[in-house]
């Protein structure tokens, strides 16, 4: 279990949820980080859905992730429009996480000017307030 | 290839910023001019493919976009298709032009791609072109796309293939191509200290390396060989025309979308990337070209930077790359980038591109790539263009 936390820097709209992605979205908000796994290949898929994009076999099921990897590359934005306008600067990342996948996410609790390629990170849920909740990676010891 | 398509006439609205000017007006302009440069009026074109990208949202005109500003020019009564593939529309709709053409359903087809992306609130284009990434997935990121092509760039930053300089240095190419350019969006030559002290946008991308809003048409009529005579001008063939969607990429690596896509091409043609004179690469940042530049075979993977230094782009250069500025210099209104370089390199094929002319090319290559999903970009054309007469 990660921490779910409703005090965030940055805006946490409410995702899409529709019947592929509901087991995912409800996990999130208890702090379990969960994909689909393909039983047929063995890849993790990121993001998680029903067709392994790899071997394309239907056979995936959902398994827990470790919350853990690390930043593949970032880029410090600074400038941004809309709700991200007020929160400059904030980090856009890659972080490829120990079972394989890269996601895109934000890097959170940090100093933006010492985020650097090859940092260890571990999730954290920042909670939508409707069930569910976003995750992003804040920095972890190595 | 059995059945030979030309390109028969190109046009453009210059590129920038027209206050004035709705989105009919740029395309008017475009297509007019594609047409006069044709040979033909509006009469001559039996079908259209029509690319834009925004006008849904920016100016509320959902749907039938392409029949709305094609009648403005007198073009009815003809099959018209809507496209839409993001930053890559337009060279999609010169794709199913060639399609169109060599299924036999048409001799003349016009490709024509039309923007306009400054509005009053500059928010909503923003979110227009956040919606190029799949929004189901990248919702509640703040995602840009500055910021996606700064993670590339940051990646080769920290092996230490690309420098800090080379991202200045190729701005201030792109913009001293531009400055040749009467079609344009910035047409002001930099230096690589301007280009590193314009403002942050997305480390390690600042202002002077991006493309911005921008409003702009570009055209382009296709012909079945023979179909339209032009006596006394060189022809420009089309010698290739690939594409490919975007895809998961293994995490164990493999082949960029833009580098499967030109494989597609030299195969169709018969050439490799060293029988190219003269390309227009998607730098919707311009150190992306330092990065196209390997992924479409120029140099060996990591040397973009080595293969720039070296001066083989340059205008001058063995393998000049964006003549025309670049998206980051011309400009980059979405729906019209693919068809404006489609354009330049028609004119560079001819011997057409005045100030900015580079030294007798034969084969052309157009890279066009659009939206984003998980790494790869959401839709990839490439095409190689052949001027067939000798140069004299």
């Amino acid at each position: 279990m990660s921490e779910v936390r409703s005090n965030t820097a940055l805006p946490t709209p409410v995702p899409t949820i529709n019947p592929d992605s509901a087991e995912f979205w409800a996990a999130t908000a208890e702090g379990r980080f969960i994909t689909r796994r393909c039983t047929n290949c063995a890849q993790y898929i990121w993001y998680p859905r029903p067709i392994c994009p790899f071997c394309h076999s239907q056979e995936t099921t959902w398994e827990p992730l470790s919350g853990r990897g690390v930043i593949y590359s970032f880029s410090v934005v600074r400038k941004a429009g809309g709700d991200w306008k007020g929160v400059t600067p904030y980090v856009l990342a890659y972080v490829e996480l120990d079972e394989g996948p890269r996601m895109m996410t934000n890097i959170v609790d940090c100093d933006v000017e010492q985020v650097a390629i090859g940092d260890p990170v571990e999730v954290v849920f920042e909670d939508t307030g409707e069930g569910s909740a976003l995750p992003r990676f804040r920095p972890a010891p190595r | 290839m059995a059945e030979d398509v030309v390109v028969a006439g190109v046009g453009m609205h210059p590129f920038g910023r027209h206050s004035g000017r709705s989105l009919k007006d740029l395309a008017r302009v475009a297509g007019l001019r594609a047409l006069l440069d044709a040979g033909i009026g509006p009469q001559g074109v039996q079908m259209v493919y029509s690319s834009n990208a925004m006008a849904g949202m920016l100016q509320g005109q959902e749907m039938v976009r392409g029949q709305t500003v094609l009648r403005e020019i007198g073009i009815e009564g003809v099959p018209v298709v809507n496209v839409e593939n993001a930053c890559a529309g337009g060279s999609t709709a010169f794709a199913q032009a060639v399609m169109a053409i060599r299924s036999g359903a048409a001799d003349v087809v016009l490709a024509i791609g039309f923007e306009k992306m400054f509005v009053a609130d500059r928010s909503r284009t923003l979110d227009a072109l956040e919606s190029a990434a799949d929004l189901d997935v990248v919702a509640g990121l703040g995602i840009q796309f500055t910021a996606v092509y700064g993670m590339r760039l940051r990646a080769r930053l920290a092996d230490g293939s690309i420098a800090r300089q080379d991202l200045a240095d190729v701005a201030v190419k792109s913009h001293a191509n531009g400055v040749r350019n009467p079609y344009a969006q910035h047409r002001v030559q930099v230096t690589a200290a301007q280009v590193l002290e314009s403002r942050a946008i997305a480390d390690p991308l600042t202002l002077l390396m991006c493309s911005s809003i921008c409003d702009g048409a570009a055209a382009v009529v296709l012909a079945r060989g023979g179909a339209l005579p032009q006596p006394g001008r060189p022809t420009v063939r089309v010698l290739a025309s690939a594409s490919t969607s975007g895809f998961t990429l293994d995490p164990a690596g493999g082949p960029s979308g833009a580098t499967l896509c030109a494989q597609r091409a030299y195969e169709q043609a018969g050439a490799g990337p060293g029988d190219v004179d003269v390309a227009e690469v998607h730098d919707a940042m311009a150190p992306a070209e330092l990065l196209y530049a390997e992924q479409l075979g120029f140099c060996p993977p990591g040397d973009g930077a080595r293969f720039f230094r070296s001066g083989a782009t340059a205008l001058d250069g063995r393998l000049p790359i964006n003549p025309s500025g670049g998206l980051a210099s011309r400009g980059h209104p979405v729906g019209a980038t693919g068809l404006a370089q489609l354009a330049e390199l028609t004119w560079q094929l001819r011997g057409e591109a005045g100030e900015r002319q580079v030294h007798r090319p034969r084969i052309a290559l157009a890279q066009n790539s659009g939206g984003w999903l998980e790494g790869e970009s959401a839709a990839v054309n490439v095409h190689l263009l052949e001027r067939t007469q000798r140069w004299t």
